[in-house]
């Protein structure tokens, strides 16, 4: 069925603006993609594929600001690159989700933002949506509108980029993103803690995360341990020795830089379950409540990582959803790969899914943006 | 008289005060309710003092339950609720109506739950910003926004204004900071949101609340987020004769890797007036610049050396390291005594626009040109590493006309601000005071939105009314709203 829509790639903001307010006047129901490398084919009951690919191009990158305009359909590995010849960074690390869905196409700045997709660094740096200086987007009224700037500082009016950062397409098609960027650590290590249980790693997550050594990533994987330290070469070497010193009485191992710069990769694309047959969750907790929800998520089969100091489960394995959700529970579970029929966002308390499904009528009145995903 | 205009009271709620207060007076405790004339007077303008009003009275609740039921029992009768903090706002942004009910949230002081394994604090909305974090100084913690007002405002008012603070160029503003909420809706409806969880489960309506000014809904316990105390910490003062040699010091800094926790800027009035006031030893230049580090002695001194080296190339007139806690104590003191030394010279309008880094330079001339033509002095002192200027406006209020000419100069310079690429309000907020501003930053549907999601959240129209939106923006809104009530 997926194969049959028809596409269409506006080339710019009032094309696609014309084409959103003629869809609404014809009841068109529209998925919204970037480059389509992140939802599930089956999740939105469309009629139309609507791609922002074709708009693109970064508007305008000033380093001694740490900030970057770029239209949405933007790759993010052109964005990314960009960066990094200044030795700067998108510092929350985002996932390219191609490794693990084994999706074609590719990454958009724009379907990074809707997706407020995070990697392992959100812990320290806080999410991509924390680094969203402002956006334009048009609305489910074919009205161009703009919220937020260029600027670190703003409160200027309500913050409507948060409400489309993690909206997935449902409140607006994003057009343009303004993005704080960050100076990369000038060079990282990692320690390595072997033979450690899920409940040991996260306490040495917590105790690691509870010093003043600016850990940037705290991750877990078959019995192994991961801390990461980054910054001015001074400071990575310093930070290695403090915690080093801290757990003294656990054997640790050092991963050099290019070893722990290919470790977080890896982790970053949950390379680990790429590939495997079975369901893949993303599941938010509470840190330390992680032993107890991967304990009962294994009684249930497959295997469990951790990432954000235990506050991130990644699932793979064959749990039932109700059951694995009963199981995360007060934590979040969202489906990431998977059964078709199974709902990906975990659902919200009956005042809160009010206050969303009011809010998106208000942006989306016809309902003619990604029908059928985030409840409604 | 000043020049921002507040709609007329409602004369069928003035009649009906008696009636108000005592069905207010029932649901809650005795001493929750205030409404002797003498008492609300205390109540009648928060820090932008030129603007008061008393209110029709005001409730002190200490529970969520209790700003609950007062909420609706105002929303039942169709009464304004104008939620105040500790009513430090510089934006007018907790001013009253004669026809409004101010809920404070004063009494809402207790600590519910410290979690240094999982880096949360949980408190109710009411506790100041400064106390969360000698909360957490036992336990090596601290909260990372901290505006400059910490010592008296609160948590509820930094949510409400997104505030900022002197450090939040490496560790964000409220929002980033800010991981749930519990608020009570225009409906006295109670919603939480969030947790001591790093994410939503769906629409991310906690980034919506923070920020949102008291349009939306009344906050009265938050989720923070808490970070470990640095090691140390070691403020520069580097010194220049040039604003524009200053302002590329801070983008060379940033450019160049490293990540000051501060970079502050004063200009030649302000030293002035700080070095008359509290005697802080500083270089009688054009600018100086504060920048701060943090770390360990052997990472301090590092960043120090790098800092120095970048700003030697800029021939600077003076670079002073602090060598102990009391020459740091030094080195902050101008700063943080700025606003009081320019109180003592007379009255000031105190801004907060922000502005590209790369637009400083040219901001500042722009202000120096402006204050000529208006014939009024202005001190500039702000956090230059992220563009926001707090341009400090001299006028005197005994003076007819004074006040009205500085606050079409301050309205001049916001706009300087929006058309170089920057925003009105970088920390304080919009309020009354940049209420009619807001049309120039942004296009009708720009503001469309913004009030159709005000009016999801507020059909009634009376959460904190007569701000962020200017008045003829909003009066359809309001019309239909006062018509769905008659």
């Amino acid at each position: 069925m997926e194969a049959v829509l028809e596409q269409v790639a506006p080339k710019d903001e009032a094309e696609l603006a014309a084409f959103v307010t003629d869809s609404r006047a014809a009841g068109r129901r529209l998925r919204i993609e970037g480059g389509g490398t992140r939802l599930p084919s089956g999740a939105v009951a469309a009629d139309t594929r609507l791609t922002t690919r074709d708009m693109a191009g970064i508007v305008t990158y000033e380093p001694g600001e740490l900030t970057l305009i770029a239209r949405v359909g933007t790759p993010v590995e052109e964005i990314e690159a960009t960066l990094a010849a200044e030795g700067q960074a998108l510092a929350f690390e985002p996932m390219d989700h191609r490794v693990l869905l084994g999706t074609n196409g590719t990454p958009t700045i724009g379907g990074m933002v809707a997706a407020n997709v995070s990697g392992p660094r959100r812990v320290q740096a806080g999410a991509c949506r924390d680094h969203l200086l402002g956006v334009r987007f048009v609305d489910g009224q074919g009205r161009i509108i703009k919220n937020g700037g260029r600027v670190m500082k703003n409160v200027t009016g309500l913050d409507l980029g948060k409400l489309l950062a993690g909206s997935f397409g449902t409140f607006g098609v994003l057009t343009e993103v303004a993005l704080k960027t960050l100076p990369m650590g000038e060079t990282q290590q990692t320690l390595a803690f072997p033979g450690v249980s899920v409940r040991q790693a996260v306490e040495i997550f917590s105790t690691a995360l509870g010093t003043p050594f600016e850990v940037s990533g705290a991750a877990f994987h078959d019995g192994t341990a991961w801390l990461r330290v980054e910054g001015l070469a001074k400071q990575v070497g310093y930070r290695r020795t403090r915690l080093t010193a801290l757990f003294g009485s656990r054997p640790i191992d050092l991963l050099d830089e290019a070893e722990s710069r290919r470790l977080w990769r890896a982790l970053r694309y949950v390379q680990h379950f790429a590939g495997t047959p079975d369901p893949v969750w993303r599941i938010l907790v509470k840190p330390t409540d992680a032993p107890a929800v991967v304990a009962a998520l294994l009684e249930m089969g497959g295997q469990a990582s951790l990432d954000w100091g235990g506050g991130l489960i990644w699932y793979g394995g064959p749990a039932d959803p109700s059951a694995l959700r009963r199981a995360a529970h007060p934590g979040h579970a969202f489906l990431v790969r998977g059964p078709a029929d199974a709902p990906i966002f975990p659902p919200e308390p009956r005042a809160v899914s009010d206050l969303s499904n009011a809010l998106r009528r208000t942006f989306d009145p016809a309902g003619i943006f990604n029908p059928g995903l985030m409840g409604a | 008289m000043s020049t921002i205009v507040m709609p007329e009271p409602d004369a069928a709620i003035l009649v009906r005060k008696d009636e108000i207060v005592a069905a207010l007076s029932a649901a809650l405790p005795g001493d929750a309710v205030i409404s002797d004339p003498d008492e609300t007077k205390a109540y009648e303008c928060d820090a932008l003092t030129a603007y008061r009003c008393p209110p029709l009275a005001v409730v002190l609740p200490r529970t969520t339950e209790e700003v609950a039921a007062a909420m609706r029992i105002c929303h039942e009768m169709g009464v304004k609720v104008v939620p105040r903090g500790a009513g430090t706002s510089l934006a007018g942004g907790a001013l009253p109506t004669a026809d409004s009910v101010i809920l404070a949230t004063l009494r809402l002081r207790d600590v519910l739950e410290i979690d240094t394994a999982n880096r949360f604090i949980r408190v109710q909305s009411g506790v100041t910003n400064l106390s969360v974090s000698a909360e957490l100084e036992p336990e090596g913690f601290f909260y990372a926004p901290d505006p400059s007002s910490q010592l008296a405002c609160t948590i509820a008012g930094n949510i409400a204004m997104n505030s900022g603070g002197a450090h939040c160029l490496k560790y964000g503003v409220t929002t980033n900071n800010l991981m749930g909420v519990r608020m009570v809706l225009a409906t006295g409806e109670i919603v939480e949101l969030g947790g001591p969880v790093l994410g939503m489960p769906g629409l991310d309506l906690l980034g919506l609340i923070c920020g949102s000014e008291g349009q939306l809904a009344i906050v009265t316990e938050a989720t923070l987020r808490i970070l470990p105390r640095p090691q140390g910490a070691r403020p520069m003062l580097i010194g220049f004769d040039s604003a524009e040699v200053a302002g590329e010091c801070v983008a060379r800094i940033i450019r160049s890797g490293l990540l000051p926790v501060a970079i502050e800027y004063m200009d030649d009035v302000c030293l002035r007036a700080v070095e008359d006031f509290a005697k802080a030893g500083y270089p009688d230049c054009t600018a100086v610049l504060i920048v701060e580090v943090e770390g360990s002695e052997e990472e301090i001194a590092d960043q120090v050396a790098r800092i120095k080296a970048i700003a030697d190339q800029l021939n600077p007139v003076e670079f002073r390291i602090s060598r102990n806690a009391d020459e740091s104590l030094a080195i902050w003191k101008g700063r943080k005594s700025a606003f009081g030394a320019m109180g003592r010279i007379g009255d000031y309008l105190c801004l907060d626009g922000t502005v590209p880094v790369s637009k400083l330079p040219y901001t500042l001339k722009r202000i120096g040109e402006l204050s000529k033509e208006y014939g009024l002095e202005v001190a500039n002192v702000f956090h230059a590493g992220d563009g926001n200027m707090h341009p400090l406006i001299l006028f005197n209020a005994n003076k007819p006309g004074d006040l009205e000419r500085a606050e079409a100069f301050g309205a001049e310079i916001l706009r300087v601000c929006v058309d170089v690429g920057g925003c009105l309000t970088g920390e304080h907020g919009v309020g009354i005071e940049k209420r009619d501003l807001m049309t120039s930053q942004y296009a009708p549907d720009d503001m469309a939105i913004q009030m159709e999601v005000k009016n999801t959240f507020d059909p009634g129209w009376l959460l904190n009314p007569a701000k962020v939106f200017p008045l003829d923006s909003s009066r359809p809104y309001r019309d239909a709203a006062a018509r769905g009530a008659a």
